[in-house]
């Protein structure tokens, strides 16, 4: 789970490491309120998305008055910001950062995950600030420092030290770094975390090492203990069909193709994709109804899978282990009692009682192609969607 | 021979009593497993299955002599109950529970340091269908009968693509020794090198199938021990082609972060160390069969 970056700044404070002051604003006039309350002279609107690379995409405005903060906020609030992150659909801002604008000296890059070769956290810190560490490692990749943090006694002092020096910290702001650093870590391993980034964090002219920008995601796994980071949930920054299939108990992902598809496991929902795209085709979409694949969520695979505009094609590939093929078949017949499908439909159902589960199929009246293997199904899918077209 | 469990194997189950557990577990007896009781706090002293309950792992241990166990335990507890069966002397741990945090499961490999490599516990997964050796046993919650009993040994992420490469197996007429599930989590008890490495010392298996998935070191980790290490041919499919790079599929580990972690740079960095490579997920078995046939290495 991902959250904002004034969430994410605020737990980050919580846990020690110092943050520009600043303010959430739902409108304009709030906007406006928020600035001269901080007060200075000098302020930045920023865009409350779940995406960095705001400022490319128009999400990061300066402001000299706080006139302006208001015109800023308006310009923004309610847009959908599209950037490199958000995909062209975009995100849409429904609330914006008001902050003071920190002088710079210096930018850094920190960094930390799970490292799963080791299964540490990792943390990852550059001088170069400002760039995704994607740009760093590939432009500056001799500026990267790893250190991997043993989570059974945590970081110690020296470690979070050595960072603070490997990124050349003059000996003054060097306690003051460690203490960032140990903040960072902190938040991460008491709120199980499984990212955070500060990029940039900087040096300030007036020597303090503030987070100015801050992403943090979350292990869903661990939710269920930790209350404080599930309220911060925002479901408008989520794909609406995906928001929609997780309340439901299905996984699913979003993706660009038209053939939609409905398989029971997550390791054969990507080998089906991997047919269809073989077989010339893209799917439109990963969803897993779990294992046992019940009726209850065929019906709901069947909602989410016909609510996409894009799908012009569905398969369905089920293989029923102790579940049996019969009682996934009276599944799916049910399901298309409950909702009618008008596009092509192609089933393949393998397993325990594959003939018993193929003949109920054929004897109810849904309109449907059977298919027998991964291969055949993914070969009849594309086929019925090339038929479509001429 | 076969790897982990065979017909002897003493199994207990926790999280017994509840229903889950109980399902799998009268599965299990009817596959022919040697399930000799099962674990439950609080209630210890019951029949349940016509089985002993105990109330910890070490009693279990102490009665029935048992050196395996299946976990059904709920996501919030499944760490506790692996650590418990670790310090009883257990053997062999199937973790079923999926949704386990991946800070708990980096505690309980913590937790296992202080074993020595002898007294080590083995998990397998969390979130994993377990393991088979057909014919013989079962420790898992797959459909015992599509698995055919002979000489590949498989090692997969997934619970129901395993299932398509039992199958795609015995319709070739080919069998198993053993399968072992290790899991779709980031972080989880058992590699896939850790499982290969039994493999190769296991006199009944032949040949190897693994079928991994995006995200994660381990696919090619194993790659670059076969290819280092072993004997009998590999042969891997890497599910995921389609995966978009940072996005969870389904699976908590399916996810593409770095180099080396999509499908297609996994197959290629394991087409290097001599793998043979699985083209679809439709031919598993076939390629199977053409390495066991000499057709191939």
């Amino acid at each position: 789970m991902d959250i904002h970056e004034y969430q994410a700044k605020k737990i980050l404070s919580g846990f020690g490491v110092a943050i520009p002051r600043g303010g959430i604003a739902y409108s304009p006039e709030n906007a406006e309120n928020k600035a001269r309350e901080l007060g200075g002279s000098k302020w930045v609107v920023k865009a409350q998305i779940h995406s960095g690379a705001r400022g490319k995409a128009g999400g990061i405005i300066f402001c000299n008055s706080s006139l302006e903060v208001a015109q800023a906020t308006d310009k923004i609030l309610g847009k959908k910001l599209v950037t490199n992150q958000t995909g062209p659909e975009g995100k849409v801002v429904n609330r914006v950062y008001i902050e003071e604008v920190t002088s710079i000296k210096k930018e850094l890059y920190l960094g930390l995950v799970f490292d799963r070769s080791s299964e540490c956290i990792m943390v990852v810190a550059s001088t170069e600030g400002g760039m995704s560490v994607e740009e760093i490692s590939k432009k500056k990749p001799e500026s990267i420092i790893r250190s991997k943090i043993e989570v059974a006694v945590g970081m110690q002092k020296f470690q979070a030290r050595e960072i603070a020096f490997g990124l050349g910290i003059e000996p003054k702001l060097i306690a003051q770094t460690a203490e960032a650093i140990i903040g960072c870590y902190r938040a991460f391993s008491e709120l199980d975390a499984t990212m955070v980034e500060v990029n940039p964090l900087v040096i300030s002219e007036q020597e303090q090492i503030l987070a100015l920008d801050c992403k943090m995601s979350f292990d869903n796994n661990a939710l269920f203990r930790r209350n404080q980071v599930s309220e911060l949930r925002d479901k408008s920054q989520e794909n609406p069909s995906e928001v929609y299939a997780s309340d439901r108990g299905l996984n699913y992902v979003s993706l660009d193709g038209n053939i939609g598809n409905i398989i029971n496991g997550a390791g054969l929902a990507m080998a089906s994709m991997d047919m269809i795209k073989l077989a010339g085709g893209e799917p439109a979409n990963f969803l897993d109804v779990g294992g046992g694949a019940t009726p209850e969520k065929i019906v709901k695979a069947f909602k989410l899978i016909s609510m996409d505009k894009k799908v012009k094609v569905i398969l369905v590939n089920i293989f029923a282990g102790i579940n049996r093929c019969d009682w996934v078949a009276e599944g799916i017949v049910q399901a298309l009692k409950k909702i009618t499908i008008s596009m092509p439909l192609i089933i393949r159902l393998a397993g325990t009682n594959v003939e018993k589960g193929n003949k109920i199929l054929k004897e109810s009246k849904i309109n449907y192609i059977e298919a027998n293997t991964l291969e055949d199904a993914a070969n009849k899918a594309v086929k019925a969607l090339h038929e479509l077209k001429n | 021979m076969a790897i982990l469990l065979d017909k002897k194997t003493k199994i207990i189950v926790q999280g017994f009593t509840g229903k889950i557990g109980s399902f799998h577990a009268e599965e299990m007896i009817k596959y022919g497993s040697n399930i000799v009781g099962g674990v439950t706090p609080g209630k210890g002293g019951q029949i349940h299955l016509g089985l002993p309950v105990f109330n910890t792992v070490k009693e279990a241990v102490k009665n029935t002599g048992s050196t395996a166990s299946i976990l059904f335990v709920p996501p919030a507890f499944a760490a506790d109950s692996a650590m418990e069966a670790a310090d009883a002397g257990i053997k062999s741990c199937v973790a079923i529970t999926d949704g386990i945090p991946s800070h708990d499961m980096i505690k309980i490999k913590r937790y296992m340091r202080r074993y020595s490599r002898l007294e080590k516990m083995t998990l397998i997964g969390p979130n994993c269908a377990g393991v088979i050796s057909p014919g013989k046993a079962m420790l898992g919650i797959m459909p015992g009968h599509i698995y055919k009993e002979g000489k590949v040994g498989i090692i997969g992420r997934s619970g129901t693509l395993g299932y398509e490469a039992a199958q795609q197996l015995k319709n070739l007429n080919i069998g198993i020794s053993t399968s072992v599930g290790i899991g779709g989590d980031p972080i989880n008890g058992s590699s896939f090198k850790d499982i290969l490495e039994k493999f190769e010392q296991d006199k009944e298996t032949k040949a190897v199938l693994m079928i991994g998935e995006i995200g994660g070191p381990q696919e090619v980790d194993a790659g670059r021990f076969a290819k280092e290490n072993m004997s009998k041919p590999l042969v891997a499919y890497i599910a995921g082609l389609t995966a978009p790079k940072g996005r969870v599929m389904g699976h908590a580990g399916a996810i593409v972060s770095a180099y080396g972690e999509s499908a297609v740079e996994k197959v290629e960095l394991l087409k290097e160390c001599g793998v043979i490579i699985s083209r679809n997920p439709s031919v598993m078995g076939e390629t199977v069969k053409l390495v066991l046939n000499g057709k191939q290495k």
